[in-house]
């Protein structure tokens, strides 16, 4: 017998509609790092989350150490030694890390907080592990590599056994990835266990030891790393060979569809600019595309463009016309159009059916709307059946299926339906392929070239690196709201860009 | 496909979800009875159901139906008013004042000015569209949270129309004059519905206006583009806002014309000559925040609203029949509160009711397709 230091046996869990995990079994070994390798809506997080006590599974069991536990909840998980690094961490702001690290925990003598005995514990863990922190900076004045590191060090402060870290490098540029790695290959030297959930097959490679594979809510098998390709492992995952690259011919860019001069955004959250003095063309026949790491004000330019937000300087052009102080409806009507980021924040109105989201940017015209302000509903349901069809946009019930219903790969293929078929002279995508599945992914790559090939101007906004690799004709790099790079991604590598985005290197302004 | 299941039909849905709460309602109501006095207990829960059958004979039954009825009309205009606005994501908690400031104008136009029914009927649309438009414009300019610019509008609109209709009352009580001998131009017409009320002279086009009415807001809502816009406001405020809907306009709008309902809700009542104001009240009619319950209870839908506010009223009114050497005189004010505060689980027995039909859903669709496969 070997010894597992956790043991999932079997684990089914259903949701209404899908059947999340089915009869799942995961081993993980003591002193591994072991990789949950799936696309979205393979089941990871769920299975993590039956780990971590927040769902209770239908069958199966799990075992620790050999024996059966139960975990009916995050608590019982922590007594357990099990801690897990969240995708997006769970810290708070305005506190210190050490506040941070001992919060729920906190060490106290007669009602009073021993921070000095928290504090020579926490500075011996991370001696041990490598793992810098300045304890006493406010989280949100650190970087989110030590943030990350400050969660991990929660996790060991509580002398957690077993360590889940959930997609850990989706935040971080290349340098600190390669950081996390050495970090995580020194906890398993001392012992802890590690699963490590991703979907990205280099740092699998790279880092684990074993790697079990889930598809579509199916357990495909657990592999060890050294004795496989990362096309076997793709291969696993999607359940058939992959294009890597994206097909398309070189961009024969022609006339400046945006023109943007010396933008400025204003922020939420600090007082300074979110997007700073930037300027930049986009031109009929190529993809543009913003790289950066999450909130260094890609967000607040779209709101800008898109004239969500108000400028606070600059001006924008489309299609030689001014823009800057038009309002949203007349920007769409003259043909921009606008993938957002959050498709349920902004893309849907989830409790309208498919059909009167499809029309959301339509409704008005004269198609759809009478003179005297009655809905053409014969129209619009004619024109959703053809969108839906053209773009294979699947659901429950058709036209009249709830857009809360739909899975996200639809929601997203609906909007883009919706987008496209505007025929639009500028396309702006934000992520257009967040939490989607390879399948889909490549889908709408495909569609962002076809507008691109059929002379429309497209700004792609993205955060994954192999996105903006792949698709784009020109990349921008974007650091505190500032624009400090301009690449051809033919030139330029992963880890050039990795030390713009991280604010290592800039152009021009010194 | 598409009616492939009677109980998905939302409509049928609020219907179940209301009646249910209604029975839970009057099952609570019936225990606080017991626990009051037991011995008459039983008496009273059907005296209340009863309401106007009670009386003996068909003739009275008959007439105290209309007078229910004539206090239905108000009603529902008040829920339409407060329905339309949450289906635009606000919440107009003001409905009792703007059906104060109905009540107000249409009272003195009537009395004051002597101008037909019809002015003063529009008169109180226009007053209550427009204190309602000021919430909103509030709302939008200033970030005032419309709620409670209501609830200060609603006090400040009492104590104006206090002072307003005090020249037009009667010199020995704080009563405005009686509309029927005063002012008999402003009575709204009956057009002969009061012959199938044994007589009613309370019944008039009242009734039937405030149905029209609920069914024009159906329509708007659901068949106009202004409909479609104000529920995806309502629904996702930022969504309508990316699609470029014009979110103040809305939200004016909205206001404004929840506001005239609640104004039209007053006419509805006051300018049949059932009720005379009282300028010494010195609490906001609760009209308007019945209007609330019966909105709720109607699974926020303008025809589901005509059951739910006729329901109201039934009960208020039977709850007056209850023997009062047995219950204090505010018990059936306390069981329609009850039950109008289970009301608040309509949109909770909705959920858990597609929650169920989901899950079968579900099951029923993963087998054909396993099946279809292979």
């Amino acid at each position: 017998m070997e010894n597992y230091a956790v043991e999932m046996l079997h684990i089914t869990k259903r949701f209404p509609g899908i059947i999340a995990n089915d009869d799942i079994t995961l081993q993980l070994k003591k002193g591994e790092i072991h990789a949950l390798l799936g696309e979205n809506g393979a089941g990871k997080s769920t299975l993590m989350s039956v780990l971590f006590g927040l769902y209770q599974p239908e069958e199966g069991e799990i075992h620790m150490d050999g024996k059966k536990v139960e975990i009916r909840n995050p608590n019982d998980a922590n007594d357990l030694g099990i801690g897990m690094v969240h995708q997006h961490f769970k810290l708070v702001e305005c506190f210190t890390v050490l506040d941070n690290i001992i919060l729920g925990v906190e060490p106290c003598k007669n009602g009073f907080l021993q921070k000095a005995e928290a504090r020579a514990k926490v500075q011996e863990i991370s001696e041990r592990y490598g793992l810098q922190v300045d304890l006493d900076a406010k989280i949100e004045d650190i970087t989110v590599g030590m943030q990350q590191r400050t969660e991990i060090l929660k996790m060991l402060y509580r002398e957690n056994e077993i360590l889940i870290f959930d997609e850990p490098t989706a935040v971080l540029t290349p340098q600190e990835i390669r950081e996390l790695m050495q970090i995580m290959r020194n906890l398993a030297a001392e012992g802890k266990s590690i699963l490590f959930i991703s979907h990205k097959l280099a740092e699998i490679m790279e880092v684990a030891d074993r790697c079990s594979v889930l598809r579509k809510g199916k357990y495909i098998g657990t592999v060890n790393t050294k004795d496989v390709t990362p096309a076997d492992l793709s291969r696993m995952m999607v359940g058939r060979d992959v294009k890597a690259k994206v097909d398309k011919d070189d961009a024969k860019p022609t006339d400046v569809v945006l023109d943007v001069k010396g933008m400025c955004v204003a922020s939420k959250r600090h007082k300074k600019n979110a997007v700073n003095d930037v300027t930049f063309q986009v031109r009929r026949g190529e993809i543009v595309c913003i790289a950066g790491i999450d909130g260094n004000g890609q967000t607040e330019l779209v709101y800008g463009l898109s004239g969500l937000e108000p400028l606070n300087g600059g001006s924008i052009e489309m299609c030689g016309k001014d823009i800057t102080k038009l309002p949203i409806r007349k920007r769409s009507t003259m043909g921009m159009s606008h993938i957002p980021e959050d498709r349920h924040k902004h893309g849907l109105v989830l409790d309208y059916s498919l059909e009167d989201n499809i029309v959301l940017q339509r409704y008005f015209e004269r198609e759809f709307t009478s003179p005297l302000g009655f809905l053409r509903r014969r129209n619009i349901r004619k024109y959703a059946e053809r969108l839906i069809e053209q773009f294979d946009v699947r659901s429950g019930q058709g036209p009249i299926t709830r857009a809360r219903s739909m899975s996200g790969g639809n929601q997203q293929k609906a909007i883009i339906a919706r987008e496209i078929d505007k025929n639009p002279e500028l396309l702006i995508a934000v992520q257009p392929t967040r939490g989607l599945d390879v399948g889909a992914i490549e889908y709408i790559h495909k569609q962002l070239v076809e507008q691109r090939d059929a002379g429309k101007g497209v700004l792609l906004v993205s955060l994954e690196l192999d996105e903006v690799m792949n698709v784009s004709d020109r990349i921008l790099v974007m650091f505190e709201g500032e624009i400090v790079g301009e690449f051809d991604p033919k030139t330029v590598t992963v880890e050039e860009l990795g030390l713009y985005m991280a604010g290592a290197k800039r152009e021009g302004k010194a | 496909m598409k009616k492939n299941n009677l109980l998905r039909n939302s409509g049928l849905q609020s219907m179940l979800a209301s009646v249910m709460c209604i029975l839970v309602g009057l099952l609570v109501g019936y225990i606080a009875l017991l626990i009051i006095n037991a011995e008459g207990a039983w008496e009273a829960i059907t005296t209340i159901i009863k309401n106007y059958f009670v009386y003996p004979t068909e003739l009275a039954q008959m007439k105290y139906l209309g007078n229910t009825l004539v206090k239905t009309a108000p009603l529902l205009m008040c829920a339409l008013s407060v329905l339309f606005a949450n289906k635009a994501g606000l919440f107009n908690i003001g409905a009792a004042g703007q059906y104060v400031v109905g009540a107000g104008t249409c009272l003195y136009m009537a009395l004051g000015l002597q101008l037909p029914w019809w002015a003063c009927l529009l008169g109180a649309i226009v007053a209550g569209a427009l204190l309602g438009a000021l919430s909103g414009f509030l709302k939008t300019q200033f970030n005032v949270n419309e709620v409670i610019s209501c609830i200060m509008f609603n006090w400040i609109s009492l104590y104006c129309v206090n002072m307003l209709l005090a020249k037009v009352k009667e010199t020995t009580s704080p009563y405005t004059l009686g509309l029927r001998a005063n002012a008999p131009q402003a009575l709204l017409p009956g057009m002969g519905l009061g012959e199938y009320f044994s007589n009613n002279q309370y019944v008039t086009i009242a009734i039937p206006l405030a149905i029209i009415v609920s069914i024009a807001i159906w329509v708007l809502l659901e068949k106009t583009k202004l409909g479609y816009e104000l529920k995806a406001t309502g629904n996702n405020k930022n969504a309508a806002k990316y699609a470029g809907m014009k979110e103040n306009r809305n939200i004016i709008l909205t206001m404004a014309i929840a506001g005239g309902l609640a104004g039209m809700a007053a006419a509805l009542l006051y300018l049949t000559g059932f009720e005379q104001w009282s300028t010494s009240q010195a609490s906001v009619p609760g009209m308007g925040f019945n209007g609330i319950a019966a909105a709720f209870l109607g699974g926020l839908h303008p025809i589901g609203s005509i059951f739910s506010s006729y329901f109201i009223q039934h009960i208020t009114a039977g709850g007056a029949y209850v023997d009062k050497t047995l219950y204090c005189a505010q018990v059936s004010d306390f069981i329609s509160s009850l039950i109008i505060y289970l009301c608040g689980f309509v949109l909770f027995m909705k959920v858990a009711m597609n929650r169920g039909l989901d899950k079968a859903d579900e099951k029923r669709k993963a087998k054909k397709n396993e099946g279809g496969k292979k």
